[in-house]
């Protein structure tokens, strides 16, 4: 079974537990600036909002790249970048539509969402299950059953 | 390790910015931020020195798990002296700045000298500079904010500034962080702004890394953000709630002081409550609170984000004020609620976004208006003084022109600027003020919290309630219950409690992790973090330690035991109602035992063995 991130923003604190956790899985590092997944603060609104690549299944920033340095992690279907491979061009952020794949200065290779592997780190850290990491094929399953709960269908005696 | 182990000095007389290694010897006694921060005051500052003068000095400190995934690592602390209180000054400050400057690869900034124009500070990571900021001088906070981001084309950058408040000389203003929150208490903003600093813009992108033993450090933090999930107060009561939980609750308790502490229940306690919050207005059916928000690394989340009902009278117009912003905290709400008997919920909110725009302390903005009313309604004051303003308790519009004129420097706005117990020894009034040693109480009255009396007296900063707070024991039964109304007991209490905070400010947590976790919880996340061993006695220790170097500062600045006294109002005038009626704060039973446990002479002064046993500078 795939599984997918499943973001829910009215939940998110604007903490940045995720971001923390993303980079020091990926950089061994606490450092929101390296991290693959972003908290966007809305400070008029009131609103948090993380944010992170989707692995589309068509996905651009593989289909762009020169060199076949993205390809497709069978395991979790997450769309990895190959380190070694990777010529730092930055064909694929301009690509992609989220903007969610990203160069990274000290390297000289881009970075990107590759759910660690199957363990995503920033949804094992989230305080408020803002971000959950759940079956891909039913991602609408929680928002779903709050709906069903809404339908007036209570048994009268 | 988890420090930086590096020190920014920036020289605003010389505009130099130059970094140096941070004394590491320090950091095995004083652990960082607040302790570490007034161990290097002690060392270069004269504690007699005016502290609006160039001698003066204002740090900018870090803890070691400042940037880190420890929750709540997010706080910094503003130490210098205060001009509100002429004691040592520390301010302490969530938001996300802190963790930046530890990111940029700093543990703190000293700032020192005067510049003789206008400038700001601009730092990414080793790059530091000061750049002119003229355009921005006169500007509220809000403003610089925006107008700085636009400037370096940075949407990440982090800033503290000061407002208008500061630049106008306010002795209580705030040094403002990511837009609304704030170094609040005893005029830190102030000295800021004496030193011609408009604001702080940090990027940092280095990251926090250096952890002693990352997988111990991965597993006891995540152990310990479990704690605070199960526990009802950090896992339920403040995230719903935020702060503001308090409200009913102490006013129940009959300890909420009232109309500038004339009384200790307040009759509309539930309109400006937390629970309030939470309520559809009719105008709009919104509530007040939109959601809660977490400080840096923060999984408990008490921060309000709050809108303002915009039919209210108080921004008819004023479309600036109609987004979301930073919400009410118990203790502003009391403030400027309560104490000045407003129970006007939008007002509140609004004058607490001035608070906010221009930074000053809604504390003792709040208490000073209370006191002014107080005046006003004996007839010391009249609308000669305020410019045709009915300052009279209970009304909205007047809270809302005060917090106008004070946040601006204008007209009668300069005299509340003053702080209450220099405005009633203006209008002849001393006794009025709800003050210890010049700055203004919090919302607990002693009467009905013993312990809080002794915790206000012996503050080192004067009346505070983030010192010691006894609250946690003698109301909410964390970690034991103590009876509210006896003094037995309390000289101890608030001892282990003022030590204790010591050290979790120091760390770079935030307190409010203490409903929750006591050192026992802390220790091994230091330990995993930083070289060195760091057990739970070691914290005590270096609690206690700079509790003292904070006390011997301020002795040295001329601070004797007269000073650690309550109004007289506290000490002669009984309870009105409730639990505690008919009582008065039994300080002086609790004093003299407080002394002795802290091994000091009667007179408040350290001795030279305890000078010795915390190897204290002399």
């Amino acid at each position: 079974m795939q599984k997918s991130l499943l973001i829910d923003a009215g939940k998110c604190t604007g903490c940045l537990q995720c971001e923390m956790a993303c980079s020091y899985e990926n950089e061994n590092v606490f450092n929101p600036s390296k991290s693959r997944i972003k908290v966007f603060t809305f400070h008029d609104e009131g609103r948090f909002v993380p944010y992170t690549c989707t692995q589309c299944d068509e996905a651009w920033c593989l289909q762009a790249c020169p060199v076949d340095a993205i390809v497709v992690n069978s395991k979790t279907g997450s769309k990895d970048v190959l380190e070694d491979v990777c010529v730092g061009c930055k064909v694929c952020t301009i690509s992609c539509p989220f903007g969610t794949i990203n160069y990274n200065q000290d390297s000289g290779k881009v970075i990107k969402c590759d759910l660690c592997g199957g363990d995503p780190a920033c949804a094992s850290a989230c305080p408020t299950e803002a971000i959950t990491y759940v079956d891909a094929d039913a991602t609408g399953l929680a928002r779903m059953r709050e709906w069903a709960g809404k339908t007036d269908n209570t048994a009268t005696a | 390790m988890a420090w930086t182990k590096k020190v920014l000095r920036v020289n605003l007389t010389e505009g130099t910015c130059i970094g140096e290694p941070l004394n590491m010897e320090w950091a095995d006694q004083y652990l960082g931020q607040r302790g570490l921060a007034t161990r290097y005051m002690c060392e270069e500052v004269d504690p007699t020195c005016d502290a609006l003068s160039s001698e003066n000095k204002m740090i900018m400190a870090t803890g070691p798990l400042t940037g880190t995934m420890a929750s709540t690592g997010g706080r910094y602390s503003v130490i210098c002296k205060s001009p509100l209180t002429g004691a040592i000054a520390c301010s302490n400050s969530g938001g996300f700045i802190g963790a930046e400057l530890k990111n940029a690869g700093w543990d703190m900034i000293i700032f020192e000298g005067k510049s003789p124009d206008p400038v700001y500070l601009h730092l990414e990571n080793e790059k530091a500079e000061l750049l002119p900021a003229g355009e921005l001088w006169g500007k509220s906070v809000w403003e610089a904010d925006e107008m700085l981001h636009k400037i370096h084309q940075d949407p990440q950058m982090r800033i503290a500034a000061v407002g208008r408040a500061a630049e106008e000389g306010c002795l209580y203003s705030a040094i403002i962080n990511d837009l609304h929150r704030a170094a609040g208490r005893s005029g830190v903003g102030t000295v800021m702004a004496s030193k011609n600093l408009k604001a702080v813009c940090v990027r940092g992108t280095r990251g926090v890394g250096n952890i002693k033993d990352p997988a111990r450090f991965m597993k006891s933090t995540a152990e310990q953000k479990q704690v605070l999930a199960e526990n009802a107060v950090t896992g339920q009561g403040l995230p719903t709630y935020g702060t503001q939980v308090l409200m009913n609750v102490i006013n129940e308790l009959g300890a909420l002081p009232t109309r500038n502490m004339q009384e200790v229940k307040f009759e509309g306690a539930h309109n400006i409550s937390g629970e309030a919050m939470l309520e559809p207005r009719a105008s709009d059916g919104k509530a007040n609170l939109t959601t809660n928000a977490g400080c840096f690394a923060c999984t408990i989340a008490c921060g309000r984000i709050s809108t303002i009902d915009q039919t209210h009278f108080s921004v008819e117009n004023k479309p600036q004020y109609w987004g979301n912003s930073g919400g009410l905290e118990y203790e502003a709400a009391w403030a400027m609620g309560t104490d000045t008997g407003v129970d006007d919920l939008d007002a509140v909110t609004y004058v607490n976004f001035l608070c906010n725009e221009d930074g000053i302390d809604p504390i003792t903005f709040g208490a000073t208006v209370a006191a002014a009313m107080e005046m006003f309604k004996d007839g010391d004051l009249t609308t000669e003084h305020t410019g045709g303003v009915e300052l009279e308790f209970g009304s909205a519009k007047a809270l809302a022109w005060a917090a106008e004129v004070t946040c601006r420097g204008e007209g009668f706005g300069r005299d509340l600027g003053l702080g209450s117990r220099r405005l009633c020894e203006k209008y002849g009034r001393p006794e009025l003020s709800m003050t210890v040693k010049s700055q203004e109480f919090p919302a607990y009255d002693p009467r009905g919290i013993q312990g809080m009396g002794l915790a206000y007296a012996t503050s080192n900063r004067g009346a505070c309630h983030l010192r010691g707070y006894t609250v946690a024991s003698e109301v909410l039964g964390i970690p034991e219950k103590t009876d509210p109304l006896v003094t037995e007991g309390k000289a101890g209490l608030v001892k282990a409690f003022q030590d204790a905070t010591a050290a979790v400010d120091s760390a770079g947590l935030c307190v409010f992790t203490t409903f929750a976790w006591s050192l026992e919880n802390i220790a091994p996340q230091i330990d995993a973090a930083c070289e060195g061993d760091w057990s739970v006695d070691k914290l005590a220790e270096i609690g206690e330690r700079i509790w003292n170097l904070e006390r011997d500062f301020n002795n040295k600045a001329g601070m004797t035991s007269a000073d650690d006294t309550l109004p007289q109002r506290l000490l002669t005038e009984p309870a009105n109602t409730g639990p505690a009626e008919g009582k008065v704060c039994g300080l002086d039973e609790m004093l003299p035992e407080y002394y002795e446990l802290r091994g000091w002479t009667t007179e408040g002064e350290l001795t030279d063995d305890v000078r010795g046993k915390f190897n204290l500078p002399v």
